[in-house]
Order: C-alpha cells, then sequence, then structure tokens
C-alpha cells in the first residue's frame, strides 16, 4: 500500500468507526430540512419553488459541520507531526485527507438528497438536477473548507473562526449550485451554463485547496 | 532575535514619523478642495443633488478594493521573504479596507433608496463587495485569535491571497452579469462617458481618499510595530523576572 491510498484507508476508518461522526452530517443534513418548513409554513408550493436552495444552503452547512476536526484530530495525536516528517508530499496528502473527508460526509448528503428532496416536493428533473449539481459542488465545498481547516488547526477555538472564513469563500460554489439546480426546472437560461461554471469552479477548488491548505499546515506547525 | 527583527521596520518609522504629519496637511487640503468642487458640482437632470453621493461612493469603492490589493502584496511579502514589515501592513490595512468597504455599501444603500427605490438588491456586485466586507472581518478575526504575530500573519497571508479571488470578480462583475449597479463609466475603452464637471471634483475625492488611506495606513503600521515592541518588552521583562 503507497502512503496516499494507507492515509485514505485510515482516514476512512477513523470517520466510520465510534467518535467519527461520519454520518452525523446527514442527520444535521435532515435536521436543517426538516426546520425549514416550520420556519416558513408547510406552503408546498412554495417548498418546491426553494427546495433546491434550502438542500444547498443545508449541504453547506452540513459539509462546514465536519470540517474542523479534519486536521485537529491529527495535530492532537501528534500524526500531523508525522505526516509533515514523511516523504509524501504535503499536497498529496492534504489531497487525500480531503478526498476521505468527501466520501465520509460529502458523498452520504449527495445519496441522501432525493430521500430529503421529497420532503420538499421536488419532482424527479428537479431530484436529478440537485444531485447532479450536489455531486459535483460538494466536492469543492470541502477543498476549500481544507484551507480554513489548515488555517484554523492549531488554534484553540478553531470552529467558529473556520466558519466565519470559509462561509465567503463557498459563495460563488452556492450561487453556482442553487443557480444550476434552479435552471434545470425553472429556466430561464439552460442548465449547462451554471453548471459548466460549477464543474469550472470545483476543478479549480481541487487545485488551490490541497496547495494554500499545505501552505498553511507548513507555516502553522514549524 | 530582537534587533534583526527592529532593524526594518526602525528605518520605517524614521520615515514614516516626520511623514504622518505632512501627509495627514496634505489630505487635508485636498478634502477641503475636493468637497468644495463636489458641492459646485452641477446636480444630475435625473437624480438631482443625490449624484453628490457618488463622490463618496466610488472613491472609497475603489479604495476598499485597493485595501486588499495591498494586503495581497504584503502578503506574499509574508510568505516569500519574511519580511515583518509585511505583516505589520497586511494587519494595519485590514480595518482601513473593511472601513472603506463599509462606507461603500453604506453610501450605495443610501443613494440606491431614492434612485432604485430599495436600500438593497442582491446584485452581482452589492453581492461580491459585501463578501468582501465579509473576507476583511474574517482576516480580522484571525488576526484575533491567534496570539503570536507572525504565526498570525502567516495563517492571514493564506487567506488574503486565497480571498484575493473576489477582487477579479468585483471589478468584472458589472461587465459579467446583467446588473442593477450600473457599468464601469470611468475608466472604459473609447474615454470616460462621464461629464468633466463630474469627473474632476470624483477625482479629487479620490486622491484626498487614496491620501487619507495612505496617512491611516502609515499611522497604524506605526501603533503596530509599536505594540509589537511593547509585547516584545513585557515578554523580555517576564522571562526576566521569572
Amino acid at each position: 500500500m503507497t502512503p496516499l491510498s494507507a492515509i485514505l484507508v485510515r482516514d476512512m476508518r477513523i470517520a466510520v468507526r465510534v467518535g467519527g461522526g461520519a454520518l452525523m452530517g446527514v442527520l444535521f443534513f435532515l435536521l436543517v430540512v426538516t426546520l425549514t418548513p416550520f420556519a416558513i409554513g408547510p406552503d408546498l408550493a412554495l417548498l418546491k419553488r426553494i427546495g433546491p436552495a434550502i438542500l444547498w444552503l443545508a449541504a453547506l452547512l452540513a459539509s462546514l459541520l465536519a470540517l474542523d476536526r479534519l486536521f485537529t484530530s491529527d495535530h492532537d495525536d501528534g500524526s500531523l507531526d508525522l505526516i509533515l516528517m514523511g516523504t509524501a508530499p504535503l499536497e498529496l496528502v492534504v489531497a487525500m485527507k480531503g478526498i476521505a473527508h468527501w466520501l465520509t460526509t460529502g458523498l452520504p448528503l449527495v445519496l441522501a438528497a432525493p430521500l430529503i428532496g421529497l420532503f420538499l416536493n421536488l419532482d424527479a428533473p428537479a431530484e436529478l438536477a440537485l444531485v447532479l449539481t450536489l455531486l459535483v459542488g460538494t466536492p469543492a465545498l470541502t477543498f476549500i473548507g481544507l484551507i480554513g481547516a489548515a488555517i484554523a488547526v492549531t488554534l484553540r477555538r478553531g470552529g467558529l473562526l473556520l466558519a466565519v472564513i470559509v462561509l465567503p469563500l463557498t459563495v460563488p460554489v452556492l450561487i453556482f449550485g442553487v443557480g444550476a439546480a434552479n435552471a434545470a426546472v425553472i429556466g430561464p437560461v439552460s442548465f449547462g451554463t451554471p453548471f459548466t461554471v460549477l464543474c469550472a469552479l470545483t476543478l479549480a477548488s481541487l487545485v488551490v485547496g490541497p496547495f494554500a491548505a499545505a501552505a498553511a499546515l507548513r507555516q502553522e506547525m514549524e | 532575535m530582537a534587533f534583526l527583527d527592529f532593524a526594518n521596520p526602525t528605518r520605517f518609522l524614521r520615515l514614516a514619523n516626520p511623514a504622518i504629519p505632512w501627509l495627514g496637511g496634505v489630505t487635508l487640503l485636498v478634502f477641503a478642495f475636493g468637497i468644495d468642487q463636489s458641492m459646485l458640482a452641477p446636480d444630475d437632470y435625473q437624480q438631482g443633488a443625490t449624484v453628490k453621493i457618488m463622490f463618496l461612493h466610488v472613491p472609497s469603492a475603489w479604495l476598499g478594493m485597493l485595501g486588499w490589493g495591498v494586503m495581497t502584496v504584503a502578503s506574499l511579502g509574508t510568505l516569500v521573504w519574511r519580511h515583518p514589515l509585511a505583516d505589520v501592513t497586511a494587519k494595519a490595512a485590514a480595518p482601513i479596507g473593511a472601513a472603506f468597504t463599509l462606507l461603500c455599501l453604506v453610501t450605495g444603500s443610501l443613494w440606491g433608496r431614492p434612485e432604485w427605490g430599495t436600500y438593497w438588491v442582491w446584485d452581482a456586485r452589492l453581492t461580491s463587495e459585501l463578501i468582501l466586507l465579509l473576507l476583511y472581518l474574517g482576516v480580522i478575526a484571525l488576526w484575533r485569535t491567534v496570539d503570536d504575530p507572525s504565526r498570525a500573519a502567516r495563517a492571514a497571508a493564506i487567506l488574503t491571497l486565497v480571498g484575493a479571488i473576489d477582487l477579479p470578480i468585483i471589478k468584472f462583475s458589472v461587465e459579467w452579469w446583467n446588473t442593477l449597479h450600473q457599468g464601469s463609466s470611468v475608466f472604459r475603452l473609447g474615454g470616460s462617458t462621464i461629464d468633466a464637471t463630474i469627473l474632476i471634483p470624483l477625482f479629487l475625492m479620490a486622491a484626498a481618499f487614496t491620501l487619507l488611506f495612505v496617512t491611516l495606513l502609515l499611522a497604524a503600521m506605526r501603533n503596530e510595530i509599536l505594540r509589537r515592541r511593547v509585547r516584545t518588552l513585557h515578554l523580555m521583562q517576564a522571562s526576566a523576572a521569572s
């Protein structure tokens, strides 16, 4: 097993075992969506219209939830020092940790989205568009979040700061994610236009995220 | 460590200390002249006297973006050369840039109420300007969370560089998306579409705002350097006492 795949397997194993809380994000996702009709009233026509937006917002908040333990637990038990001293390039290690994090927190959200969409009266085309946008968009949320998680790694109260510095950076992803999901249902632009921009944002964050996070980790840990 | 670290800031202080009062005086003069010219400028045939808000709004928008630009350059200095003065510049520029961005949003919404009929619309430029303010506040929060200044500087530098992606979005938002906020009319191909009676006071105000920014930045940098010296002295006292 190469170092990188070892890290991937290790991180996923930690996430699904006791104390990992991999499915906590999905539960939170469900809770936020359940709370919305209480706040705005059970008007099914209205929920259908703003459903994609609610699901995207819930996914954004849920992906933020698990971010703070991405590097902090490794920092607490000393394995982050070992990773920094290792021969594997830190950027790739960080990317692997991001992928493991997405597989255990982002992907469950994508899989749960169609079911939760039913609560919001979404029809089949809207569900399909929503799942596609979440599938493409949630990696961007994770990889932008990597930067914040790396910056906040040594801070005692990093969790709140993490949200404050990551959320403004995720605005473009939210705009184009919701834009694409809405475009598929009500138009007026075609689904492809915002969806392509969303793909571009994800690809860019896949590059920028690991490099910036690795740079932050190097600076923080010396 | 102490002498090497203070070497450049000392030279900076020797330049900044006499420059700050002079710059402040020039700023006051240009402001007096600029405000005078702004008041003399004719009212717009549609907007009436509300157009004068632009003399505050446009320069503060420019300065809000310039603030992040200064921080971006300073962040490169922090990460590449580990220059202590770059840390100080980045830290000092953040609250000033945030203040100008806030001023831009406030004046914009005061202008928007009579002209657009609303204080706020979720249009691309307004939204990206609001995000710029939130980014500023995030960086300031980061500075205030990390107690060791040089570590805070490096963390803030990385956040600043990532946040710099927002600057071109603000600049080009009026061209990429069809927004309620008007397109660029001062700097454009084929010359400005603004009449000289408005344009000259606008540039005067922009010059005054820029001078104000430089003055405040130098003063804030001086304060930050002195604050760090006090911190170092405290640490030395504490370690001597123990």
